[in-house]
């Protein structure tokens, strides 16, 4: 990831009726009249780390919210490989949202639930997902004492241990010191060393820059450019996220 | 004026001694409002729980009935079960009124509304906090609904606890369904309300004294699951 060019879309490590492409068409969702978000069209290949960049109230949770069919658009299609995100194609996709859900239970209990939900908890497994996160040691811990960098490691334990097909990541290091941040990005690195596909949420530009194969620039709901992240960093085409990189506040 | 220094020592004796006709009031109170509680958390826990869980119309109005039940007082209570189970009342026949059952059946309809009631509201709170993971995870409404009711035990727990106080310490619904018949449906509360219009105030401060420990308890009980529960993260 991150050296500079954009992976060839036919690398996908899950080629037969996989998830990837991501297609939006024609999404549009407006809520008291306000348009929130306007994605004529947007495609999200098989390969590596695309970072959805933008500043705050962009319209990026939002974005990851329609594309795994947490919110319904108004109007438009959303596919995965061609398929609605359904219930069942929403269990191939893994979600960690910027405040994570954590259940009321121990940290292994909160694996145990993610993978029973699918039929299959397996505890070698889960000590596995819970040593890459740097959590071996706390399997018995109350999930919600937790620190907010070992909770984030968790909920990003508990969507890889399922396997996800592709993974949507909504901030996950917002409010994290760099000790912690660094922690997280090496879980992300990981995952995406092993094929999976990242969709992440940033308004970092610095983590953009570290992570990302492919960017995604969004400004007031709408897509501004969509380039390799070396290009996009190099030399940004839209006026939104030239002012962005350049540290203005845009409005 | 009477010696209310007497009346305190001997209702000392009365504890101390395990008097039977005490021991009698306070067992017949604990198996009535214990039994009460049972029925009550049987119908009101998954009632609250559906109620808090599901999306449905006119589930608001539903919850404003339900908190307003809440707050009914024992006496109309204990005059709407009465009228039940007269003998001019539609479960007249079955020969109920004055009598433990009847009374059990007075405090059941009391607690139920304060049991769903609570139970709504813990389930309806977690429900928010989970309900966008589990939808992202496809969760099944089923393995839904259990995992909030197993994450919300504690409270759910304090829940039935509340009720227990509630219903042990009314006088109005059991006075008027179970008639206060001295070894038959005598409870702690109609024994104090008796004994004290007569002026026998031993018998009734000793009572009073063990409706006091109990509720005592009850609330170091809900506190005690209150901070195992937050040590063990799911408070
Ligand atoms: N459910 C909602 N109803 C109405 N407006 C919303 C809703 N969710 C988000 N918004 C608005 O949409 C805009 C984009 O929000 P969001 O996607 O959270 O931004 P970002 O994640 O880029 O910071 C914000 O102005 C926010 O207030
Ligand atoms: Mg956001």
């Amino acid at each position: 990831m991150a050296d500079g060019t954009l992976p060839p879309v036919l690398t996908s490590s899950h080629p037969i009726g996989g998830l990837t492409p991501l297609r939006m068409t024609g999404v549009r969702l407006v809520r008291k009249g306000q348009v929130l978000l306007n994605i004529e069209d947007l495609t999200i290949g098989s390969a590596g780390v695309t970072v959805l960049l933008g500043p705050n109230g962009a319209g990026k949770s939002l974005l990851l919210r329609v594309a795994d069919g947490l919110v319904r658009p108004d109007a438009g299609a959303v596919t995965w490989g061609g398929l609605a995100p359904d219930g069942t194609v929403r269990r191939r996709i893994g979600f960690v949202f910027q405040q994570p859900v954590l259940l009321r239970r121990s940290v292994r209990a909160n694996l145990k639930f993610a993978m029973g939900i699918s039929g299959l908890w397996d505890r070698r497994k889960a000590d596995r997902a819970l040593e890459d996160a740097g959590l071996a040691g706390l399997g018995d811990r109350p999930a919600r004492v937790l620190s907010g960098g070992e909770r984030q490691r968790l909920a990003l334990a508990r969507a890889l241990v399922l396997d996800p097909e592709v993974l949507l990541l909504d901030e996950p290091t917002a409010s994290l010191d760099p000790a912690a941040v660094a922690a997280v990005e090496g879980m992300i690195g990981r995952a995406v060393a092993r094929g999976l596909k990242v969709v992440l949420v940033t308004h970092d530009i610095g983590q953009a820059r570290r992570l990302a194969d492919e960017v995604i620039f969004l400004h007031r709901g709408q897509i501004t450019e969509q380039a390799a992240a070396r290009l996009f960093f190099a030399d940004p085409r839209s006026a939104a996220a030239k002012a962005y990189l350049s540290g203005l506040l845009i409005p | 004026m009477q010696d209310f220094g007497a009346a305190f020592r001997l209702a000392g004796h009365l504890l101390v001694s395990g008097d039977p006709d005490l021991l009698e009031i306070v067992a017949r109170s604990l198996a009535v409002s214990l039994g009460a509680v049972l029925v009550a958390c049987l119908i009101g826990l998954p009632l609250g729980a559906l109620i808090g869980f599901l999306r449905f119309p006119g589930r608001r109005a539903i919850v404003v009935f339900l908190n307003a039940l809440m707050g009914l007082p024992p006496v109309v209570i204990g005059l709407l079960v009465y009228m039940m189970l007269s003998r001019a009342g539609p479960l007249g026949p079955l020969g109920l009124l004055y009598t433990p059952t009847a009374m059990v059946i007075a405090q059941a309809v009391l607690v139920t509304p304060l049991v769903a009631a609570l139970a709504r509201q813990t389930v309806e709170t977690l429900a928010a906090e989970y309900d966008e993971y589990f939808q992202s995870l496809a969760v099944p409404w089923h393995a839904a609904l259990g995992a909030l009711l197993w994450d919300g035990r504690s409270a759910l727990v304090t829940v039935a606890l509340a009720g227990f106080g509630r219903a042990i310490a009314e006088v109005g619904a059991v006075i008027i369904v179970g008639g206060n018949i001295d070894h038959l449906t005598r409870v702690m509360t109609t024994a104090i309300a008796l004994e004290t219009s007569k002026g026998d105030l031993a018998l009734a401060l000793a009572l009073g004294m063990v409706l006091i420990l109990l509720s005592v308890g009850v609330n170091a009980a809900v506190m005690g699951v209150r901070s195992r529960a937050v040590e063990a993260g799911h408070g």
